[in-house]
């Protein structure tokens, strides 16, 4: 009988993703609820280490596989040891986070098991017994709470920064499991890794993003946001715009067709607020704006706005918060 | 080559969202195709092009969705499939199912479909066709070169990208930046009304209702609470920029 709740504890580099303790704090909140208990299932090559640590965030037992086979994601060899752990095990729901990875993989294990998968929740909770979810449709302009009454296990990937994290309990140790790794057929190979070397913090994990838009006039000027997130610690975001003029990546552009984030503040400096870039950002906790134009639809969502021309505000802007953390 | 573009038709982006009886209203709303599968279309008219070959645009909706499947033909798709579930009863899972039934009928050495549709896109319903149809996915891709029995695609990975070698059938989906999605022309647009297109239910497919049931339950739609309106901070430039720094500090205690 499906029993308990289990989670994917995302890796990168040896380091476990803040979301992995997120469906953590959630699991043991509905595990709690329905009376079963948290795993964790975490893969990769030499990552065994990482396991004990996810006891302090709330995990009964942690299942480890490993492999040399596993040490870059590909979709096959994770989606096999990982629906096949979850067919032994049969819990009631596998939780993921909804990065890239999440992403890819739950929708693979979820067809391989036959099951729901509802994607980027914002919620999850018990009703009369049953796990529903939260989840915005149409680019956040609607949200539906929904369930998966029959299919095992409920699947769903978890929005990262949205749900938060419990105090960790010191000592708290997981039960670690090691699983033999059924590889299986790997029909891509990785030939080639590029990273993007960043000291600053990922822009779905980030607790402060600063962005630009157009406004910005040209790359160049994308220091006056650098120099604003260096005294903040934050990530540097931009909009479409930005992205489509060639002067950023399109791997920092915020919204519909880019990253969705949910920062606990989110400054926008030169952006106008259209629909598509509002879907991915309005779930920040704080949204400051910075422009020009008094009419701007971005001051509709902003908590705290200046009317003004970016590059005298970001400057000054810099200088304030530094002294403030002097 | 012969390709296959998975293309879903969705609701225009600008569309304002309103509640009808409980659901999602359709009232007022445009659709077009959605954005991601206007690159998969794209990309695989640039293969056909350069390999020979022939393009299959399928998609799952109702009659309304004949304007996406024409929309491709008119950029130079050569023939449509569209299949009407005929119930209410779907989630991605439903739509995974048909499109696979629907594919498993035709000869492809490549599927090509969007990463995800703007409007309830769960970026699950093409790696869910690989799946059944026991293919390898490559999700993301902004670059393809496909040829012979494999493919060499460049695709987003967490922290950057990846080149991978997959071989070929395989379902690739597209990420912004794959290409830019032509226009279809005047001439383009008299031809497609020529091409062939099917329009087929489930049965044609062999399926009925039951088999293709929806696993996801919605409970309830709403809309997101409004943001309550912000605050204007008074003042030059350079005087608002510290005054901003304060609120942040002391009002919303955030920095
Ligand atoms: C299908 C689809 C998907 C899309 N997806 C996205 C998406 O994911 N993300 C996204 O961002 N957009 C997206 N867009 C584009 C979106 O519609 C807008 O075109 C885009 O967000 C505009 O970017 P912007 O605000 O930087 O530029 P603009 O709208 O041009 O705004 C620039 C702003 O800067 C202000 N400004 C100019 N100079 C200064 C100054 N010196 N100081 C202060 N303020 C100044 C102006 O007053 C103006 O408000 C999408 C569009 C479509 C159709
Ligand atoms: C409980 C529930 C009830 C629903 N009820 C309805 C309903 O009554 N009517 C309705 O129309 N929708 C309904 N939907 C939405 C519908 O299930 C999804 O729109 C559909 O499954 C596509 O999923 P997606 O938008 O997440 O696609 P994604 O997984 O984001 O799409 C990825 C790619 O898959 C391909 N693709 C996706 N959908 C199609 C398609 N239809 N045809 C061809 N290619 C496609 C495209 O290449 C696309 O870019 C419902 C969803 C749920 C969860």
């Amino acid at each position: 009988m499906a029993k308990g709740i289990l989670v994917f504890a995302e890796q990168r580099d040896g380091k476990i993703k803040k979301v992995t303790y997120e469906l953590l704090s959630a699991g043991k909140k509905i595990a709690s609820q329905l009376g079963e208990e948290v795993s964790a299932v975490l893969v990769g090559k030499g990552v065994s280490s990482l396991a004990g640590g996810l006891g302090e965030y709330g995990a009964d037992k942690v299942y480890v596989i490993e492999n040399d086979a596993l040490e870059n994601y590909t979709t096959d060899a994770y989606a096999n040891v990982v629906a096949d752990l979850v067919k032994q095990n049969e819990p009631t729901a596998f939780l993921l986070g909804c990065s890239i990875t999440g992403r890819d993989l739950a929708a693979q294990v979820a067809q391989k098991l036959d099951t729901g998968l509802l994607t980027d929740c914002i919620n999850v909770m018990v009703e009369n017994g049953q796990i529903v979810f939260t989840r915005p449709i149409y680019a956040g302009k609607a949200i539906i709470n929904a369930a998966i009454p029959e299919a095992r296990p409920v699947m769903a990937t978890i929005r990262p920064n949205v749900l938060p994290v419990d105090e960790p309990q010191a000592g708290k140790s997981a039960e670690v499991i090691n699983v033999p790794a059924n590889i299986g057929n790997v029909r891509t190979t990785v030939k080639d890794v590029i990273r993007q070397v960043s000291a600053r913090p990922e822009l779905t994990e980030a607790d402060i993003i600063v962005s630009g838009g157009r406004g910005m006039k040209g790359p160049e000027n994308f220091k006056l946001l650098e120099d604003l997130a260096d005294v903040l610690g934050a990530a540097v975001g931009a909009s479409r715009a930005c992205v489509d003029a060639g002067w950023v990546p399109l791997s920092i552009q915020v919204g519909q067709t880019g990253k969705t984030v949910s920062p606990n503040l989110y400054i926008a400096a030169g952006i106008s607020g259209a629909i598509q870039h509002l879907a991915g950002m309005s779930s920040s906790k704080v949204i400051v704006a910075v422009n020009k134009d008094s009419e701007a639809n971005i001051f509709k969502s902003a908590d705290f706005g200046v009317v003004g021309d970016l590059f005298e505000v970001l400057p000054v802007l810099t200088q304030e918060i530094k002294k403030l953390k002097a | 080559m012969k390709i296959v573009a998975l293309v879903k038709q969705t609701f225009d982006s600008e569309a304002k969202i309103a509640l009808e009886g409980g659901k999602i209203g359709r009232q007022g709303i445009s659709l077009i195709m959605n954005p991601y599968d206007e690159y998969a279309v794209e990309e695989a008219l640039k293969l056909k092009e350069k390999h020979g070959g022939e393009v299959t645009v399928v998609t799952v909706g109702s009659d309304e969705a004949t304007e996406a499947v024409r929309q491709a033909l008119a950029m130079g798709a050569d023939q449509g499939i569209l299949v009407n579930p005929g119930t209410e009863d779907i989630d991605e899972s439903t739509i995974a199912t048909i499109l696979a039934k629907a594919v498993s009928g035709l000869e492809y050495d490549l599927i090509l479909g969007g990463f995800r549709a703007i409007d309830d896109g769960s970026a699950q319903v093409a790696g869910r066709v690989a799946e059944i149809l026991n293919l390898p996915v490559v999700n993301m891709v902004t670059k393809l070169e496909a040829d012979g029995g494999k493919a060499v695609a460049t695709a987003d990975i967490e922290g950057g990208s990846a080149v991978m070698e997959v071989t070929l059938p395989a379902v690739i989906t597209a990420q912004k930046g794959l290409n830019e999605p032509r226009y279809p022309s005047m001439k383009g647009i008299m031809q497609a009304k020529k091409k062939p297109l099917k329009k087929i239910g489930l049965g044609d497919v062999s399926l009925d209702a039951s088999q293709v049931a929806a696993k996801v339950k919605v409970l309830t739609y709403s809309l997101p609470p409004a943001r309550a309106a912000g605050k204007i901070i008074p003042g030059e430039p350079a005087e608002a920029a510290a005054a901003l720094a304060k609120a942040l500090r002391e009002e919303a205690k955030i920095i």
